[in-house]
C-alpha cells in the first residue's frame, strides 16, 4: 500500500465517522435532554431500551442496513449500498443510542440542580432543554467522543454495507482486516496504530476547541 | 452545526455519483493475488470504465449478483455458476482463466502427502490419521471444491480434526498456520500470502485440482439498473488478446499464477 493510499483511507475513515458523529449528535442530544425533562407513562421502558441499544451488535446493524439498501430491499432504488453514505447510515444507527443515553444521564443530573430555578422562571420545555444542553456541554463533548470512538473503531457493519472497495469505501478498520487476511500482520498492526493516533488527535482537537481540560479550570 | 451536517452529506453524496463505474463481485484470489492491480488500471485506460471490486467468496458473490447489487461477478465454481445462469440471474458464463488448487501443510508432513499421487488419497490420508485440517466453511469456490473432493473419499469429515473457519482464504491460512493444519487453497492466494510460517505446498498436480474462473454478467432484464453495455465492454477486454496476454504474463516470485483460456464467444 502506498502513502497516498494510506492518507486517502485515513481521511475517509475520519470523514465518515465525523459525519456520523455530527448527525448522531444532532439527533441524540436533543432527544436525551427531552427524555431527562419529560415525565410520561412508559419513560422507564424508553430508557431501558435506549440503554440496551447502547450494546447493539454492529454486525446486526450492518446486516439490517444491508438488507434495506440492497437492490432487492425496500430502499434499493436509491443505489446506496457499497457507498460511503451507507457506512454513515450504519454508524449513525450504532452510535445514536450511545450518545442519547449518555446525554440523558448527564442532563438528568443537571436537571436536579436546575429544576427549581427553571420551573420558577416559567421556561418552556425546549427552552429548558437548550439551557441544559448548553451548560452540560463538556459532558456532551465526552459523549460525542465516545460515539466517535465507537464509530471509527467499528469494522463489522462498515465491511458489510461498504464492501471494502479500494478507492471508494475502504477505511482503516476494513484495511486492517484485509491486510490480516493477506498475512501482512505487521502492516495490519501499524494501521491499528494510525487508528489510535487519529482518535487521540480528534480528542485533543475537540477539547482544544471546547477549551476544556485546561490547567486551572475544573 | 446544520451547515456542517449539510456539508458532510454533500461530500458523501458527491462520492456516490461517479460516472461510469461498474461494480464487480470477485473471488478473493483475484484481488489477493495482485492480478486485479494489474488488470484494472489497463481496463480503465482502454475502456474508460472504472471497476469497483467487492471481494467475497464465490457463494456470496453469486448472491450479490442475484440481488442485483453488482453488475457482474468473477468466480470459480462451475456447478454454482451453471445454476445461477439456469435460474435466470445471468445470461451466460464466460470462462476467462484457470489455475489450480494445492494442499499446503506443516513441513513435517505428518500425513505423508509427499508419497501420495491423487488428491482423493491425500484427503483420505489426512482423515484416516486424524490430522488437523482447516476448511473454509464459507460456501466459497474453494470450499465447494473441497467438499466435492471429500465426497469422493467416501469418508466423513466431521471429527475434532476438521476445523471450519467460516472465513476467507487468507484468514483460513492464518488459522491453519497457527494450529498446524492442512488446508486446501488456490495457488495464487498461497503464493501471495505473507504469514506462511513453516508451511509449504505438500500436494499438487492432480487434474482433479483444476480451478476454472469465469465471468458472469448480471441479467439486465431482471435488474434494469445494471450497466450492461459497460459489462459487455469489460468482458470483451478480458477475452481480448491483450487481456489474455496480461493474465498469462502475471508472475509473482517467478511463478505464473493464472493461465488464460478464454474461448471464442459460444
Amino acid at each position: 500500500m502506498l502513502w497516498p493510499d494510506l492518507l486517502e483511507i485515513t481521511l475517509r475513515s475520519l470523514l465518515i465517522s465525523l459525519g456520523a458523529t455530527v448527525i448522531a449528535s444532532a439527533i441524540a442530544m436533543p432527544f436525551g435532554a427531552w427524555l431527562a425533562l419529560s415525565r410520561f407513562r412508559n419513560r422507564r421502558w424508553v430508557i431501558a431500551i435506549l440503554n440496551a441499544l447502547m450494546g447493539i451488535p454492529p454486525v446486526a446493524v450492518g446486516l439490517i442496513v444491508y438488507l434495506s439498501l440492497s437492490r432487492s430491499g425496500p430502499f434499493g432504488v436509491l443505489g446506496l449500498l457499497f457507498t460511503p453514505t451507507a457506512m454513515v447510515i450504519a454508524q449513525v444507527i450504532i452510535i445514536t443510542p450511545l450518545i442519547a443515553s449518555l446525554t440523558h444521564q448527564i442532563c438528568r443530573e443537571l436537571w436536579f440542580e436546575y429544576h427549581d430555578l427553571l420551573i420558577s422562571l416559567k421556561t418552556g420545555k425546549w427552552h429548558r432543554a437548550r439551557i441544559l444542553l448548553r451548560d452540560a456541554r463538556r459532558g456532551l463533548i465526552t459523549a460525542a467522543l465516545a460515539g466517535f470512538g465507537r464509530a471509527i473503531g467499528e469494522v463489522g457493519a462498515v465491511m458489510i454495507v461498504g464492501g471494502n472497495i479500494d478507492h471508494a469505501t475502504r477505511v482503516l478498520t476494513t484495511a486492517i482486516s484485509l491486510e490480516t487476511s493477506k498475512g501482512n500482520l505487521w502492516f495490519a498492526v501499524s494501521l491499528g496504530g494510525i487508528l489510535i493516533v487519529l482518535s487521540v488527535i480528534v480528542s485533543l482537537t475537540v477539547h482544544g476547541l471546547g477549551k476544556t481540560e485546561r490547567g486551572g479550570r475544573w | 452545526m446544520i451547515r456542517v451536517i449539510w456539508q458532510c452529506l454533500f461530500i458523501m453524496l458527491a462520492a456516490t455519483v461517479q460516472a461510469d463505474t461498474l461494480r464487480m463481485a470477485v473471488t478473493t484470489s483475484f484481488e489477493n493475488s495482485g492480478l486485479s492491480d494489474v488488470l484494472l488500471p489497463e481496463i480503465e485506460k482502454d475502456t474508460g470504465h472504472q471497476i469497483q471490486l467487492i471481494v467475497v467468496g464465490t457463494g456470496q458473490a453469486l448472491k450479490l449478483g442475484q440481488a442485483g447489487d453488482v453488475d457482474a461477478v468473477l468466480v470459480h465454481s462451475k456447478a454454482a455458476e451453471i445454476a445461477f445462469v439456469e435460474a435466470g440471474y445471468g445470461p451466460y458464463r464466460r470462462e476467462i482463466m484457470y489455475n489450480d488448487f494445492v494442499i499446503v501443510g506443516p513441513v513435517s508432513d505428518p500425513a505423508g502427502l509427499g508419497k501420495i499421487t491423487t488428491a482423493v488419497d491425500a484427503l483420505h490420508a489426512i482423515a484416516a490419521g486424524g490430522h488437523l485440517f482447516a476448511s473454509r466453511g464459507d460456501d466459497s469456490g474453494t470450499h465447494k471444491a473441497e467438499l466435492a473432493l471429500w465426497e469422493k473419499t467416501k469418508m466423513g469429515h466431521g471429527g475434532r480434526w476438521y476445523r471450519e473457519t467460516g472465513s476467507g482464504m487468507g484468514t483460513t491460512l492464518n488459522v491453519a498456520v497457527a494450529i498446524g493444519a492442512y488446508v486446501l487453497t488456490d495457488r495464487a492466494s498461497w503464493i501471495n500470502f505473507g504469514n506462511t510460517g513453516d508451511f509449504q505446498i505438500l500436494f499438487e498436480g492432480d487434474p482433479m485440482l483444476f480451478n476454472q474462473y469465469a465471468f458472469l454478467p448480471v441479467s439486465d432484464r431482471r435488474h434494469p439498473h445494471v450497466n450492461a453495455r459497460a459489462v459487455q465492454e469489460v468482458e470483451t477486454w478480458l477475452v481480448s488478446a491483450k487481456g489474455q496476454a496480461l493474465i498469462g504474463q502475471y508472475q509473482l516470485d517467478g511463478q505464473n499464477l493464472f493461465f488464460p483460456n478464454a474461448e471464442p464467444r459460444p
